[in-house]
């Protein structure tokens, strides 16, 4: 597989004043960006769009000079771009950073194989490092294994657990403590809706801050593009001519509808600065700790003050920084996530190996069918 | 009967036999960008099912980019803009892959 850029557009027409740039009134405006509806023409969208994640990066002190950074790189446009910014913004304002491309495979025979390619071939685009960890290799189980036993429907549930602890441990070994990753904020504000449908108000604190390190582990997490819309992130990537990855995942779930995402699509069209709105709402609704045991929001506003403000931070449940007794990874209960995970997957396996032994790749697939006919 | 450029990117080119772009020479009924969506979704894409990956209530589905040579069609007329020969229509999905 190689990579084809998209057409460059040669129908030039005369162009009307009222198509010219806002800001350089000499070109012709491409696109008005969702934020403020502003009209830009390409070489400002660039200008613009790099210099707001840089301005991110520096008012959120997100690095340090010297410091060691692994991009979380999947090969999809998200990443792909952070990858090319990284590296961009490193070399135009001298961060002194040092950057690493970190991908896990997690072992989905037709989709992450080629998406692996188009981070090798970013890897030589750009000129980054980059380091492959396996799920083969860090818990004995490819997702294609995974599926066979566990079943489809459940696979995105060990897929993020397993990939999230196998960026730290793939940072750790590298000997870095900071990952960065691509999540947007068409992710933040997605998560923020579902959150709040669930009325999990505890959640949303930590899905909208924009740096994360949790007390006692060695790697932090940043998302320098909290702040940029998807469809600018799209934008970039395409008239950068950036080489991204795009097939869809053997096992991701096919219907967006119905989905918190679609329903955030379907207002954007109303109203384009909407999720930038709903990440400031997320931002601004905080747990007031109350004596009874019910929770509730409340609005952060200037000067705030409550009649019970000594407490400031709520400790409810084990504290940060213990750490799971079987792996020695971060967990908040005795035994983390990914290892009850393996466990149950351990239990299955001795039941169904009479049946899968036979094929592996096209394990997976029949059992999507199967279950499809279940429906 | 414009000869046009159409490209599906972002992953949408699954609707259309995962082709990414396509020439066309469109008969003289298609006019306008609106004509040239019914078209597509008529002609180019086979399965009836993959429709609704492209459309959401006969307009192009929220989270689709379309550009017209490269420009948002927002800033074209969108579906009114009128098609000329050697007009480059890209179609790209935000909602794929990642
Ligand atoms: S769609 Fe699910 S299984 Fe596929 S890569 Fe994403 S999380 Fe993993
Ligand atoms: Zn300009
Ligand atoms: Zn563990």
């Amino acid at each position: 597989m190689s990579y084809t850029a998209p057409s460059d557009p040669v129908n030039k027409k005369p162009v009307k004043v009222a198509q010219l740039c806002d800001l350089c009134h000499c070109r012709k405006a491409v696109l008005k960006r969702p934020k403020n509806l502003q009209k830009l023409c390409k070489e400002c969208f660039f200008d613009v769009f790099e210099t707001e994640i840089h301005n991110t990066i520096v008012d959120n002190k997100l690095f340090h000079r010297g410091e060691k950074i692994a991009v979380g790189a999947s090969g999809g446009k998200d990443s792909t771009v952070l990858a090319h910014m990284m590296k961009f913004l490193n070399d135009k304002y001298d961060y002194g950073i040092q950057i690493y491309l970190l991908s896990i495979d997690e072992g989905i025979v037709g989709y992450r194989d080629d998406s692996l390619a188009t981070v090798q071939r970013n890897q030589k685009q750009y000129g980054l490092p980059l380091e492959i960890f396996s799920f083969k290799d860090l818990y004995g189980w490819t997702m294609d294994e995974i599926v066979s036993v566990a079943g489809i429907r459940n696979s995105c549930t060990y897929c993020g657990v397993l990939r999230r602890q196998s960026l730290d441990r793939g940072a750790q070994k590298l000997g870095i403590q900071h990952v960065v990753t691509g999540h947007n904020a068409d992710d933040m504000a997605e998560t923020v809706l579902m959150n709040i449908l669930r009325g999990d108000v505890a959640r949303l604190e930590k899905s909208t801050s924009i740096l994360t390190s949790s007390k006692g582990s060695p790697i932090k997490r940043s998302k320098p593009f909290k702040y940029c819309y998807q469809k600018e992130i799209v934008l970039y990537a395409h008239y950068r001519k950036l080489d991204y990855f795009s097939t869809e995942c053997t096992y991701a779930p096919e219907a967006f509808r119905g989905t918190a995402r679609e329903l955030m699509k379907n207002l954007e069209v109303v109203r384009p600065s909407c999720i930038i709105d709903i990440i400031h709402s997320g931002e601004n609704l905080f747990l007031k700790p109350a004596a009874g045991g019910r929770r509730q929001g409340r609005r952060r506003g200037p000067g705030t003050t409550s009649a019970n403000t000594t407490s400031t931070t709520t400790s409810t449940g084990p504290v940060d920084g213990s750490r799971c007794e079987r792996c020695n990874y971060l967990s908040r209960n005795r035994i983390c996530k990914a290892c009850m995970l393996l466990e149950d997957l351990d239990k299955n396996r001795a039941a169904v190996t009479i049946e899968t032994d036979t094929s592996h790749d096209g394990a997976a697939k029949t059992l999507r069918s199967l279950e499809r006919l279940a429906f | 009967m414009a000869n046009v450029t159409v490209e599906f990117l972002g992953g949408l080119d699954v609707v259309v036999q995962k082709q990414r772009v396509h020439k066309l020479h469109l008969p003289a009924e298609v006019v306008s960008v609106g004509d040239l969506i019914e078209y597509i979704a008529s002609t180019l894409i086979k399965n009836p099912r993959d429709v609704a990956v492209f459309l959401e209530d006969g307009g192009v589905r929220p989270g689709i980019i379309t550009l017209i040579n490269d420009t948002d069609w927002e800033l074209e007329g969108q579906t009114e803009y009128v098609l000329e020969d050697n007009d480059v229509v890209s179609f790209t999905s935000t909602l794929h892959g990642g």
